[in-house]
């Protein structure tokens, strides 16, 4: 039991980090660490998530059908929706009247939610988007249930697309302007 | 990387030997120890009731089921899709590398291939949840043992893999990014040099922790020689992974069975030990960590173009028939067997997960050792309770 | 300056007052800057992360917060807990750190009692401590503390001979048990035959040091030797059952203890109040007020040892902790006595 080397290398690892730490720049022997350590003071400082960030889904109202394959698709059956059909004036003069189908009711429950975005994928006409907003934590449950108009707002958040690594064959998807 | 001494083990025999003569001289009464479901020792809700006769274990029962969510009965009615968001959370540490399995077993029922740039990318995206996994375990292993250090290094140089899954797939923990016949989008701009700048921190946090906690004197009198599992005991009570490989069985269901994901075309070593006990555990995780850094940059340099998905109806309805499918897990090997009966949900999903069989051995192995033994022992298994309890 | 003309009038219970607020500032407000100093700041540095910082600028208020946290919190008993003992037991705890505090001297005239035997009387009161454990472990009802208490008797019993028989080398060399004269002799001592630092004990009695920071770190139950506390596997040990002023009076008397050795340590190995300060006399007055300052910087040197081992390395299992206690520490301060003894009589 007499090896001491091992011991003493344990307390350089800790002992180093902890120089570093105080003096992060290796040039100037200014101790300053606050820059040094590798945590992010949360209220003052906020580190930005990546864009495909899994945090809000936001609603683009003109493309919604009230399909309900996202309501039907939810593991969770967070998402709740209500819609009539209306007739909509023609597209041309002297055609007919067409139905459409309009939104009434549009709420997630962000309690339910599991963020696994099964809903963002299968909407087939792209009116589901992700943002990565996480701050919209609430004193009172029942007002994690947002609404239509909540929901669009969530849709000033939505980050434009991001271009993919090279070699890959998929194309950019456009997020529709609000 | 020695074998331990005869003498340290014929010692440690003896000294056990000796509390024992004591205990049955004074005839003290065995103490029931209730390591409970709430526990800093336990990763998790697992309760292990100990017949304790002073300080020496004379029986240890774990008894789990106190995290049991019914995955298995849950599959039956969801779709195959929302099957995918469930199983990301019974191993929450290696997220990834749950819904692979799964995945494939069910391709092999479509008889559905990926495209070989989804295989690969799904197989860096393995090899990092393993490396966010075992990371962890490298931390939690000083923790145990005592000392608080290195869990916060662990933690902070995961957030650089932890960060990297988040940008690829969108979420840090339960990223839900495979899908039968592909993935479901390709890798942003810029992510494979981010990517290789990650594996070279950890490379760095490896190092670090070697000079932390492997070299420690007190790390191997804590852990050499405690707990040691022969091959063949390990062997009979299904144990799988890097307890196994740390007892010298050289069985790595990547290299000995791999389906779907491209190991076979990558140059890596499985890492074996002879000796079987905690510190040999924790010797072939971290050099497993290494070498998956390494696998990482080769399939980063080596990624082939191309499409991420094949073609696959939207509505998935998989053929009727069963199909098993195990691969190598951070914690072991874990496989689904799924039986379709031609519906839009499974008929049964049987989830083989590692942990599970990894602590049906702590009755047999927590004979007769001391207190803080139970914890090292444990700390070594390692395992997921979500991943015991599904 | 007049302090001591002062002091030599003022009235019998004003002199009380004095040093009754000097040994609870000695005691309390060397635990706080302790604690906020390392546990707070320089441990979080070493795990990369800055610590408290939101009460008080860069968290210096915290340990005003906690205290305030722990005060306004139920006191809990366990039902089938013996009320006396569990009750009395951080008071037994925290009194043998306040025993322990008199011996140590700040200054040529800044001493609580100059006793002749004062290094003995240290070491006989910090073995209180230990009855206060046990009393905490048993009276908590409760498994977990039970094993703790028990571990930590057995503990630290078995690392107070290392601690008594490092002292005995310094005891030899400096030919007295006084601790004011123990820092006149390394002050006024010569290192082969040159007084610009004095002799500091720690130049020869080197293994005497290691050994009796070894064992003051057995003896507060630090990391590697904090089988008791065993935070993995018995929760907090002893402490366990405690929540509220109790725990707190623990947390305190854990540090402050760790303080006061540290003062102890640094009177007898690292010359104690004396600093090599160039045209000040060893009996000037200026030392009543510069000497509490040094030994401040020394006690802070040697608790940040403490701490950088705390929380560097892994804990030793009991079985290991007593053998390197009976097996390697006690025969080594035994050679070092014997060794110590002979250039004693030979020099």
């Amino acid at each position: 039991m007499g090896l001491v080397p091992g011991l003493i290398k344990g307390l350089g690892v800790t002992g180093g980090t902890m120089l570093r730490t105080i003096f992060p720049d290796p040039k100037k022997p200014i101790p300053n660490p606050v820059k040094g350590a590798e945590t992010v003071q949360y209220p003052h400082e906020k580190e930005a998530p990546p864009t495909r960030a899994r945090g809000v889904i936001a609603l683009h109202e003109e493309n919604c059908t009230a399909c309900m394959l996202c309501a039907r698709e939810c593991p969770d059956w967070c998402i709740y929706i209500e819609g009539h059909k209306e007739k909509a004036p023609p597209r041309r003069a002297g055609g007919k009247p067409r139905q459409v189908n309009a939104l009434d009711r549009f709420d997630i429950d962000f309690a339910l939610c599991m963020y696994c975005g099964i809903c963002v994928e299968v909407c087939p006409f792209e009116a589901l988007f992700w943002s990565p907003e996480y701050e919209f934590s609430e004193p009172r449950i029942a007002d994690l249930l947002h609404d239509k108009s909540r929901l669009a707002e969530w849709m000033e958040t939505v980050p434009e697309f991001e271009p993919y690594e090279a070699g890959s064959e998929a194309k950019v998807k456009k997020v529709p302007p609000t | 990387m020695t074998a331990i001494s005869d003498r340290d083990q014929l010692s440690y025999i003896a000294a056990q030997a000796a509390d024992a003569r004591v205990n049955v001289e004074l005839e003290t009464e065995g103490m029931t120890l209730n390591i409970g479901p709430q526990h800093p020792a336990t990763h998790g809700t697992l309760r292990i009731v100990a017949k304790l006769d002073g300080e020496q274990v004379i029986a240890a029962d774990p008894i789990m089921g106190y995290m049991h969510r019914g995955y298995e009965k849950l599959a039956e009615v969801r779709t195959y899709p929302q099957v995918t968001t469930l199983i990301n959370r019974i191993d929450w540490v290696g997220s990834f590398a749950n819904e692979v399995p799964f995945v494939l077993a069910a391709e092999k029922l479509m008889e559905v291939e990926a495209p070989p740039r989804a295989a690969w990318i799904r197989t860096i995206l393995f090899e990092m949840s393993r490396i966010a996994n075992i990371s962890l375990f490298l931390g939690d292993m000083g923790l145990q043992v005592g000392a608080v250090t290195p869990a916060f290094f662990a933690f902070r140089d995961r957030e650089h893999v932890l960060n990297q899954i988040e940008a690829a797939t969108g979420g840090r923990f339960h990223p839900n990014f495979d899908r039968i016949g592909g993935l479901k989008d390709d890798l942003p701009a810029g992510w494979i040099t981010e990517t290789k700048r990650a594996m070279k921190k950890m490379r760095n946090f490896c190092d670090e922790i070697e000079g932390l906690l492997q070299g420690n004197e007190i790390f191997e009198a804590r852990c050499r020689g405690i707990g040691v599992i022969p091959a063949d005991v390990g062997l009979s009570y299904g144990l799988s992974g890097a307890n196994i490989r740390a007892s010298g069985v050289d069985w790595d269901t990547r290299r000995d069975n791999p389906c779907g994901l491209v190991h076979n075309e990558l140059d890596w070593k499985v890492w074996t030990h002879p000796d079987g006990d905690s510190f040999a555990r924790f010797w072939v995780r971290l050099q497993e960590v290494r070498e998956s850094t390494k696998m990482v940059d080769q399939l980063c340099d080596g990624l082939p173009s191309g499409p991420v998905m094949a073609k696959v109806p939207r509505i998935i309805k998989v053929p009727a028939g069963e199909a098993y499918v195990e691969t190598e897990n951070p914690l072991g090997v874990m496989g689904y067997y799924v039986v379709s009966k031609g519906d839009l949900t499974p008929y049964r999903v049987k989830i083989r997960s590692a942990s599970f069989n990894n602590i049906s051995i702590t009755p047999w192995l927590l004979k007769g050792v001391y207190v803080p033994d139970i914890v090292t022992i444990l700390g070594s298994l390692y395992f997921i309770l979500g991943d015991i309890d599904r | 300056m007049t302090d001591v003309a002062i002091l030599g009038e003022l009235a019998y219970w004003q002199q009380t007052g004095i040093r009754v607020g000097a040994g609870l500032a000695a005691v309390l407000l060397v635990a706080g800057t302790l604690v906020y100093l390392h546990l707070f700041k320089l441990v979080s540095f070493m795990q990369s992360r800055l610590g408290p910082m939101e009460a008080g600028p860069f968290g210096s208020l915290q340990l005003l917060a906690e205290v305030g946290k722990f005060l306004q919190k139920e006191d809990i008993f366990p039902r089938k807990a013996d009320r006396f003992v569990f009750a009395a037991a951080p008071f037994v705890v925290l009194m043998s750190t306040f025993l322990l505090v008199v011996v140590v001297p700040g200054g040529p005239d800044a001493w609580f009692i100059n006793s002749e035997i004062g290094i003995y009387l240290a070491m006989a009161v910090s073995s209180v401590s230990v009855i206060g454990i046990l009393m905490a472990g048993w009276g908590s009802a409760s498994k977990y503390s039970l094993l703790g208490g028990l571990r930590a008797t057995g503990q630290l019993i078995a690392y107070e001979l290392p601690l008594i028989l490092a002292v005995i080398g310094v005891v030899i060399q400096a030919e007295t048990m006084n601790m004011q004269a123990i820092v006149r002799a390394q002050a006024e001592g010569e290192i082969f035959g040159w007084d610009g630092l004095g002799n500091p004990y720690i130049l020869t009695q080197f293994v005497a040091f290691a050994i009796f920071m070894i064992a003051m770190q057995a003896e507060l139950t630090q990391t590697p030797f904090d089988m008791p506390i065993a935070e993995s596997e018995l929760v907090t040990g002893y402490m366990t059952e405690y929540s509220g002023m109790r725990f707190l009076l623990f947390f305190i008397g854990e540090f402050a203890t760790a303080g006061v050795f540290s003062a102890i340590a640094s009177v007898l190995f690292l010359g104690g109040w004396w600093a090599p300060i160039p045209g000040l006399d060893f009996d000037d007055n200026i030392w009543n007020l510069l000497g509490p300052l040094v030994m401040v910087t020394k006690v802070v040197i040697l608790t940040f040892l403490i701490f950088w081992f705390r929380f560097t390395f892994p804990r030793f299992r009991e079985d290991q902790l007593q053998g390197l206690a009976w097996k390697f520490l006690i025969p080594l301060s035994l050679v070092n006595i014997a060794v110590t003894a002979v250039f004693k009589l030979a020099f």
